[in-house]
C-alpha cells in the first residue's frame, strides 16, 4: 500500500512524535509553549545561514535554536516580561531569517517547505539524521526524567535530592532544540510546537501520571502522523499541516467525549 | 536519646553573607544545627529565612562565609508549595516514589503514619491542604534523613491544623532522632515546640531557648510585645505536652 517515500514519511513523522510526547508534557507543566516557539523560530534563521554557509541544515538550525535559548536565559528577568521578551525574540528571528533566506538569489528554495514540513521529501539520509536525534532525546529524557519532574514540582525540593536543577534544564533546553532541528523537515518550524503541545494536551484528559501522559501523548502522536499521511495522500493536502490538523481534530474530539462522559456520570 | 549526639554538626554556618544583586539580604550569620534537635528560624517578610534554606540547600551560593554540611547528611525537605496545575497529573502514590527506591508496602505504611492512608491513589491536586502537607512529610521522612528542613510548611492551614503538623513533626522527631530545622513567621504555635529559636532579620537578632527569646526585647521590638502573649496562651493549653519535652532535650541548647 505504502510507496516507498511514503514508508520514509512514515517513520520520519512517527520518530518526531515519540521524541516531542516526553518533551511535549515537560512544555505543557512547565509552561515553556512560548519558549519553544522562539526557538523553533530562531531555527528558520539557522535554516537561512546554513544555506547561505553550505553547511547541513540540520547544525544549522540546532546552533541558531540553542543560541536563541541562551540568549533568551541572558536576558530573563531583566526589564521585560518573558512572554514579552520571547514574543520580540520568536518573531525577529522569524522576521530575519525569512529577508536572509530571500538574498540567497542563486538558490531555488521553496521556503514553504521549511516553514510547513516537507515530509514527503525525507531522504534516507534525512531519515537517518532525523533517528539518531530522536534515539538522542529519548535516552536523555529517560535519563533526566524524574530529575527533570522534581525540579519541575519544586526547584528546592531537587536542590535537597542532590540534583542540579539548572543542569536539568539545560539538558531540557537541548533536547527542545535536537527535536526542533530534526522536525523541520517533517512539519516545519511553524507546527513544530503544535506537535509538541497538543498530543500532550489530549493525553493529559486520559492520564494519571506523568508517565502515562507521555506514553498516551507517543500514542496520539504517532496516529496523528499516521493519519495525517493517509489524509494528506487521499485529499492530496500538503502532509504537514494535515497531521496537524489530525492531532488536533482528537484533541476536540477526546474533550468533547470526555465532558459529555462526566456530563452522564454526574 | 536525644543527647547521645549532641556534640555533632549536622550543618556548620560561619559568616554566611548572601546578597541578591547589590542588596545584602544576610550578612554574618553564624548557626548550628546539631543531631536530633528543632530549631526554628523566625523573622518577619524579607529577613532572609528563605535565602537561608536555599544556601543549605546549595540552591543560592552564598557572597561569603562557609557551610559545611556533616559528611553524607540526608536532607528531607518540606517545600511550602509545589508549582503544578491540572495540566500535570499525579498521583499521591507516584509523587511518594519520586527520587525515593522504595516498595509500594513502605510507601503506603509512611502515609498510614503520616495519618492520610486512603489518599494513596487520590490525584494531588484533588486533595486537602491538611492532607497535602501530611503527603510531603510523608515523602520528606521516607528516605530516614538525618534532618529535615521545612520552608513555611503550614502555610495554608488553619491555627488548629498547624498544631496538628507539628505535633506530627515531634513525633518523626521522638521516633526517627531526626534533627529539624524550620522556617517560619508562625510564631505561636512554632515557639513552644522548639528547643531552639533563631530571630532572624538580616543578621541573627536573638536566640535561645523560646521562652528566652520570647522575653528578648529585639524580638518584643520586631514583633510587637502581643505575641508573647498568645505564646503564653498556647503552652497553657499543652502544657503536659510541649513543656515536658522541652525540658527533656535542653541539654542540647
Amino acid at each position: 500500500m505504502l510507496d516507498d517515500f511514503m514508508t520514509r514519511a512514515v517513520l520520519a513523522g512517527i520518530g518526531v512524535a515519540l521524541a516531542a510526547a516526553p518533551l511535549g508534557c515537560f512544555v505543557v507543566w512547565r509552561r515553556m509553549a512560548y519558549f519553544g516557539e522562539a526557538i523553533a523560530h530562531a531555527a528558520i534563521l539557522g535554516v537561512a545561514i546554513s544555506l547561505m554557509l553550505q553547511i547541513s541544515v540540520f547544525a544549522g538550525a540546532l546552533m541558531v535554536a540553542l543560541l536563541m535559548a541562551w540568549i533568551v536565559t541572558l536576558l530573563s528577568g531583566k526589564n521585560y516580561a518573558m512572554d514579552t521578551l520571547l514574543g520580540v525574540l520568536a518573531h525577529s528571528s522569524l522576521a530575519f531569517g525569512l529577508v536572509f533566506v530571500s538574498f540567497l538569489s542563486g538558490i531555488r528554495i521553496d521556503l514553504m517547505a521549511y516553514l510547513f514540513g516537507d515530509i514527503l521529501a525525507v531522504s534516507q539520509y534525512d531519515l537517518a539524521v532525523i533517528w539518531l536525534g530522536v534515539i538522542l532525546v529519548l535516552l536523555l529524557m529517560y535519563w533526566r526524567w524524574s530529575a527533570l519532574l522534581i525540579s519541575t514540582l519544586n526547584e528546592e525540593m531537587a536542590y535537597a535530592s542532590g540534583l542540579n536543577p539548572k543542569r536539568d534544564k539545560i539538558i531540557l533546553t537541548l533536547s527542545l532544540a535536537i527535536t526542533v532541528a530534526v522536525a523541520i523537515k517533517v512539519v516545519g518550524v511553524l507546527l513544530i510546537i503544535a506537535m509538541l503541545i497538543i498530543p500532550a494536551a489530549s493525553a493529559r484528559i486520559f492520564a494519571r501520571t506523568p508517565e502515562s501522559m507521555a506514553i498516551i501523548a507517543a500514542i496520539i502522536g504517532c496516529l496523528s502522523a499516521f493519519g495525517g499521511l493517509e489524509a494528506a495522500y487521499i485529499f492530496d493536502t500538503p502532509a504537514g499541516p494535515t497531521i496537524v490538523c489530525i492531532a488536533a481534530i482528537s484533541f476536540v474530539t477526546f474533550n468533547i467525549l470526555s465532558f459529555i462522559y462526566k456530563s452522564i456520570r454526574q | 536519646m536525644c543527647g547521645n549526639k549532641s556534640s555533632m554538626n549536622l550543618i556548620r554556618i560561619e559568616n554566611l553573607c548572601v546578597n541578591y544583586g547589590a542588596k545584602a539580604v544576610l550578612h554574618g550569620v553564624d548557626l548550628n544545627v546539631n543531631a536530633g534537635e528543632i530549631v526554628t528560624v523566625v523573622g518577619p517578610n524579607g529577613s532572609g529565612k528563605t535565602s537561608l534554606l536555599r544556601a543549605i540547600i546549595g540552591a543560592t551560593s552564598p557572597q561569603k562565609g562557609k557551610i559545611t554540611l556533616k559528611d553524607n547528611l540526608k536532607i528531607g525537605y518540606v517545600p511550602q508549595r509545589l508549582n503544578f496545575d491540572s495540566s500535570l497529573p499525579m498521583t499521591v502514590e507516584r509523587f511518594m516514589h519520586l527520587s525515593n527506591n522504595i516498595n509500594k508496602k513502605e510507601c503506603f505504611t509512611a502515609l498510614e503514619k503520616a495519618g492520610a492512608p486512603d489518599i494513596f491513589k487520590s490525584q494531588i491536586s484533588q486533595i486537602s491542604g491538611g492532607q497535602f502537607q501530611r503527603v510531603l512529610l510523608a515523602r520528606a521522612i521516607l528516605n530516614k534523613p538525618d534532618i529535615l528542613l521545612l520552608d513555611e510548611a503550614t502555610q495554608g492551614l488553619d491555627q488548629p491544623g498547624s498544631a496538628l503538623f507539628y505535633k506530627h513533626i515531634e513525633d518523626v522527631r521522638r521516633e526517627t532522632n531526626c534533627a529539624i530545622l524550620m522556617i517560619s513567621h508562625d510564631l505561636h504555635v512554632v515557639m513552644s515546640t522548639s528547643d531552639r529559636v533563631i530571630c532572624l532579620n538580616g543578621h541573627v537578632c536573638c536566640s535561645g531557648t523560646p521562652a528566652s527569646v520570647a522575653s528578648d526585647p529585639e524580638y518584643k521590638a520586631m514583633f510587637g510585645a502581643g505575641t508573647a502573649g498568645t505564646l503564653a496562651l498556647y503552652q497553657h493549653h499543652h502544657d503536659h505536652d510541649h513543656d515536658h519535652s522541652n525540658k527533656e532535650v535542653e541539654p542540647n541548647a
